[in-house]
């Protein structure tokens, strides 16, 4: 069997395993976005001399962001299988799969979110306080748009990680990329597989670092 | 009227405590423009920014117009700031923001309609002189041009009183003249009372027409620029302005002349040559005018003469009581008894 044909046959396989992993990485991006950016900016504003100054909140949501980011992806994964089960319905495949992806994006992104508004000029923030915005202004129109360009970075960063966990969730039946490279490639000694998932991957981290670099660049008007 | 009454502001860290203000007392009247000097340190900052509670005071209290800002409620103290505008040295503008939404943000702030928010920014643009800008990002801006954005901000809803912590430090020299003037038509024409803090006495005497001294948190000096620089008190108010009046006159000068060497201070135009030539008239004594100049402060006249007096000791010794007497100060830079 030529190389071309071995290609050629893996790859309904091949893309069906890339879908997988687009939605796993999708939604578990969305969930960090929807619920890691609110994190962040809480975990930001909760600090001393700022909007939502609160040294308890603080403390616990750092603390609870802590815990999570302290639990190596693979131990977690194992450890949420009975929430992904309650929340799935099932254990494997990748929609399973997104139930420890996202728990563990959340706090990433919280916190890369968090040090991108700790760049930002005291004094900006300080000149909408002084102008006599509410809270929401101050962080929908001034800390928000101040921060987009790490904020989309941080984006980036988190794809890219997902997409690593990913594979590891692949690895306990979350199917996507990984679980075809572990099938094929290790189990199977197929290099063929092997060598095309890792292209494939280059190639998707290639283009979202392309991608998100330009469009942090875009809203940089600094 | 703004009232300060007894404000103290501690900053507590950790096991430290630092005395940002130490119990200021001042009443700033209704259109005045207010200046605030100090060294680095004193708590010019601390005070401003317990104007519009950016800085809760620890004690005492700020009344502005008959409301006592510490009693205020969240909402109300919303409201009020929007009617104390501030400005600030490093300007503060919101980088992703262009000129017209800086300016925006302030109206949106207020509630104002979209509508009365294009109006009203293109107006205060028209005002600071930067209505081509308004699409242009702060980046794209010089210092100057990002003070006048910051300026529109601060004026944007009708405030009464505007706030400026060292507007112009950052700025050169013809910026700084430039933004000085902005600032003295807007108290002109709008009427509105200028709290100003800077380190240099020549933006008070350009600007102000009181002016406190600040040193290690308390307000050690108050009056009208003119009494501040005609009949300084404290001795770093003297240290102040003497950046302003002095004049250094070269040593070699000093060294070589054979007389006393004197300067004088009048108020008036003229008033100090003519008690000089009754002196040098009077007593038998030669005088070399040195250097001479006059200052407008407040459009009040003051000056400063320099003079060499040459004659006889006793003789000089009486001109210069008879000068000492009639004008409002008399320093004696250099003392010959031959
Ligand atoms: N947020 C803060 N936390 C702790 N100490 C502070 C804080 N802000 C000011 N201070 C202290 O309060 C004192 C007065 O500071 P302030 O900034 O009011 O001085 P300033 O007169 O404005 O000086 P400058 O001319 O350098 O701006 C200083 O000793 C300073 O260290
Ligand atoms: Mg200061």
């Amino acid at each position: 069997m030529s190389l071309f044909d071995s290609v050629v046959n893996i790859l309904p396989d091949l893309n069906k395993a890339f879908l997988e992993t687009i939605y796993m990485v999708g939604i578990s991006l969305a969930v960090a976005l929807l619920i890691g950016l609110p994190l962040g900016v809480l975990l930001f504003t909760t600090t001393k001399n700022l909007i939502f100054e609160n040294n308890v909140v603080n403390r616990s949501l750092g603390f609870a962001v802590n815990i999570v980011r302290s639990i190596p992806f693979i131990i977690l994964l194992v450890a949420l299988l009975p929430l992904t089960d309650l929340l799935t319905g099932s254990t494997i495949g990748p929609r399973a799969a997104s139930v420890s992806l996202s728990v563990s994006a959340i706090p990433f992104f919280a916190r890369i979110v968090e040090s991108a508004l700790r760049e930002i000029d005291k004094g900006v923030i300080e000149a909408a306080i002084a102008v006599g915005a509410t809270p929401w202004m101050i962080i929908k129109d001034v800390l928000l748009p101040e921060a987009k360009p790490g904020i989309i970075q941080g984006l980036t960063l988190t794809t890219i990680s997902l997409i690593g966990y990913s594979a590891m969730a692949g690895t306990i039946g979350g199917g996507g990329i990984g679980d075809l490279a572990i099938r094929y490639g290790y189990y199977r000694y197929d290099n063929t597989v092997m060598i095309t998932t890792i292209v494939v991957l280059i190639c998707l981290v290639q283009i979202i670092q392309m991608v998100g670099d330009k469009a942090s660049y875009l809203v940089n008007k600094r | 009227m703004i009232e300060i009454r007894s404000v103290r502001k501690d900053y507590i860290s950790k096991n430290t405590r630092v005395v940002g203000v130490d119990n200021v007392s001042l009443t700033i009247q209704t259109g005045e423009v207010y200046g605030i000097v100090g060294y680095s340190g004193a708590g010019k900052s601390s005070l401003i920014r317990c104007l519009n509670l950016l800085e809760r005071p620890t004690k005492g209290n700020i009344i502005i117009d008959g409301i006592d800002l510490t009693s205020l409620s969240g909402k109300e103290l919303r409201k009020q700031r929007q009617k104390t505008g501030m400005i600030f040295q490093h300007f503060s503008l919101v980088s992703s923001k262009t000129v017209f939404e800086n300016v925006a943000f302030a109206l949106k702030a207020a509630h104002k309609s979209k509508g009365v928010i294009k109006s009203r920014v293109l107006e205060l643009l028209d005002i600071v002189g930067l209505s081509d800008k308004k699409d242009v990002y702060p980046a794209q801006l010089s210092g100057g041009q990002k003070q006048r954005v910051g300026i529109a901000r601060a004026l944007a809803n009708n405030p009464t009183v505007l706030l400026c912590d060292e507007a112009t430090s950052a700025l050169d020299p013809t910026t700084t003249k430039a933004i000085l003037q902005l600032l003295k038509k807007i108290s002109r024409e709008l009427g509105i009372t200028i709290v100003l803090i800077t380190h240099e006495m020549e933006v008070v005497k350009e600007l102000c027409h009181r002016v406190a001294v600040m040193q290690d948190g308390r307000v050690i000096e108050e009056g009208s620029v003119y009494e501040i620089f005609s009949q300084p008190k404290q001795q770093l108010t003297k240290q102040f302005i003497s950046s302003v009046l002095d004049f250094e006159l070269p040593s070699h000068l000093i060294e070589e002349s054979k007389g006393t060497i004197i300067q004088i201070q009048f108020e008036g135009p003229t008033a100090g040559e003519s008690i000089l030539s009754d002196a040098l008239q009077k007593y038998s004594v030669k005088g070399n005018i040195l250097h001479g100049k006059i200052e407008y402060i407040q459009d009040v006249p003051l000056g400063i003469l320099i003079i060499e007096l040459i004659g006889e000791a006793a003789e000089v010794q009486s001109a210069l009581e008879y000068i000492t007497n009639r004008t409002s100060s008399v320093e004696v830079l250099k003392h010959v008894t031959v």
